[in-house]
């Protein structure tokens, strides 16, 4: 029971008074973007070089939706004697966002860094068949990608760099013990 | 002929105030609902901040159908909603908004003229709700007719009480007679008055009669287009004549701390829109009150206080002589 009778109306008053005062939740859509979180599921973009048409993605993908085709090409030796290589090139890609679930998946797995989360949404179209994209529109994508988000403050070094400073420092631990060995040898000449 | 062009100039001053004070309150009820919900409200219509959005309203309203059901009785179906409007254009004209002759048309007999007047607006209601051939209408009408029942007396009793303390049943001369310590001496008449008045502009939370959720629309349920419309404008107009009249009775017109003279207006007027704007919190806050809870507040709250206030006026009139 409140205090005394009434207290629970104004209590109601007050809350819808200071609602006024905050700020309003309306997010005024299409005359303002929307400030999307990094990481959003909005589009696949595709970075054509990386690709090797290992074809992970298509084969991971759970309702088979992207398609590849491609040929193979033979490159000529690097050094003379040497055997022919030869490489995939790619034909088409093409993923169909109608049938496309966002799971993710095909970018989880692409071994190459070849896909990539955009936050872009604004792909709607007024025929199914439009929502299959070609590679040229995935191309186009890609430019929307944001930077990857920054590491937490406290988090371990990326992997690469640990790697890279581990090599660094040692390279840098022979040099001076070099330059003191030189150092006694001429203290002893 | 300057008699007769005085006459023309105040109506049509009236009828002026009386077209755009109900659209700034409906546009005011817009934007503060919709901020008290953490909404923006209207935003397009007119540009800036959707400033035109009853207008845009009014035009939607203007270009729809004008139905008429079959089983209607279609004279007095098309007749309800002028019923309904007119009678606060003319509670309009008698309110002073300021001293002297800044009034529409004074009436002696202010107070009975203002409350008789304003109860006629309901039977607007009412002939809509019979009318219409509708069970929903019907039952609209029969919830209005039993909250006309219950709250007429309240009010009619408060406003005696203002009249007993002025002595004048003139609404100017209650204006003139008002003192400050009228509001401490009559504020629980000007509440159970206010709460009154707004149950019979049937306003959240006293809606049951136009309960949308149970009875659809009430008594307006078979209205489209500018017939619909006219219910709505005098829903409004109704807080403008509830507010104006409160504000006359028990808040003192155009008395003000400063500026008496020449500003007395605009005291009558941001007194009205204050008490508008706690008519559009009051809805944004309360939900709505089961019709029996919606009798008892009256027969067992509102009436019992208004005959407490009688009696404190009487009480003081006698002590002060």
């Amino acid at each position: 029971m409140s205090p005394f009778p009434g207290s629970g109306l104004a209590k109601g008053l007050a809350v819808t008074l200071r609602t006024m005062t905050k700020r309003t939740v309306t997010a005024q859509y299409p005359d303002v973007q929307p400030e999307l979180p990094p990481r959003t599921r909005g589009v696949i973009g595709l970075f054509e070089e990386n690709c090797t048409v290992c074809m992970l993605c298509a084969r991971e993908c759970p309702d088979w939706c992207i398609y590849i085709d491609s040929h193979k090409e033979t490159v000529p030796p690097a050094a003379p004697g040497g055997r022919e290589r030869s490489r995939n090139v790619l034909d088409r890609f093409a993923i169909d966002f109608s049938l496309c679930m966002y799971c993710g998946i095909c970018i989880e797995v692409c071994p190459f860094d070849a896909l990539f989360w955009s936050p872009e949404f604004e792909y709607a179209e007024t025929d199914i068949h439009d929502l299959t994209h070609e590679r040229d529109k995935l191309r186009e994508w890609m430019w929307t990608v944001p930077e990857p988000p920054a590491l937490d403050p406290a988090a371990e070094e990326p992997k690469e760099i640990a790697a890279a400073r581990k090599t660094a420092e040692k390279l840098a631990a022979q040099e001076a013990a070099a330059a003191q060995e030189q150092e006694k040898k001429e203290g002893e000449a | 002929m300057s008699d007769t062009l005085d006459v023309v100039l105040r109506l049509l001053a009236v009828f002026v105030v009386f077209l755009v004070l109900p659209l700034a309150i409906g546009q005011t009820e817009h934007k503060v609902m919709a901020h008290m919900q953490g909404r923006l409200g209207p935003m397009y219509a007119g540009g800036f901040h959707g400033w035109a959005q009853l207008v845009a309203d009014g035009v939607k309203f203007a270009q729809k159908e004008d139905v008429v059901p079959a089983g209607a009785d279609r004279r007095i179906f098309q007749l309800a909603p002028a019923v309904a409007l007119l009678p606060y254009l003319l509670v309009l004209v008698a309110i002073p908004v300021g001293p002297g002759n800044a009034v529409g048309q004074v009436v002696d007999a202010g107070i009975f003229f203002v409350l008789a007047v304003m109860g006629v607006g309901v039977l607007g209601s009412l002939m809509a709700g019979w009318a219409s051939a509708n069970k929903f209408s019907l039952l609209g009408g029969l919830r209005t007719a039993a909250q006309l029942m219950a709250y007429e007396l309240p009010m009619l009793l408060t406003a005696a009480s203002v009249a007993m303390a002025a002595g004048t049943v003139s609404l100017p001369g209650i204006v003139d007679a008002f003192h400050w310590w009228w509001i401490p001496w009559q504020i629980v008449g000007g509440v159970v008055f206010f709460i009154a008045g707004l149950a019979e502009l049937q306003r959240p939370p006293f809606d049951m009669p136009v309960a949308d959720s149970e009875i659809i629309f009430g008594a307006y349920t078979e209205y489209t287009g500018l017939r619909f419309a006219l219910f709505l404008l005098s829903e409004y107009a109704g807080i403008v004549v509830l507010c104006g009249l409160t504000t006359v009775l028990f808040l003192g017109g155009w008395h003000g701390p400063f500026g008496a003279d020449g500003l007395g207006w605009l005291w009558t007027l941001l007194k009205t829109a204050l008490l508008a704007f706690v008519i559009i919190w009051l809805r944004v806050t309360y939900p709505r009150l089961r019709e029996d809870q919606l009798q008892k507040l009256a027969w067992t709250v509102l009436i019992p206080l208004s005959l407490a206030q009688i009696a404190l006026t009487g009480v003081v009139k006698v002590v002060i002589q």
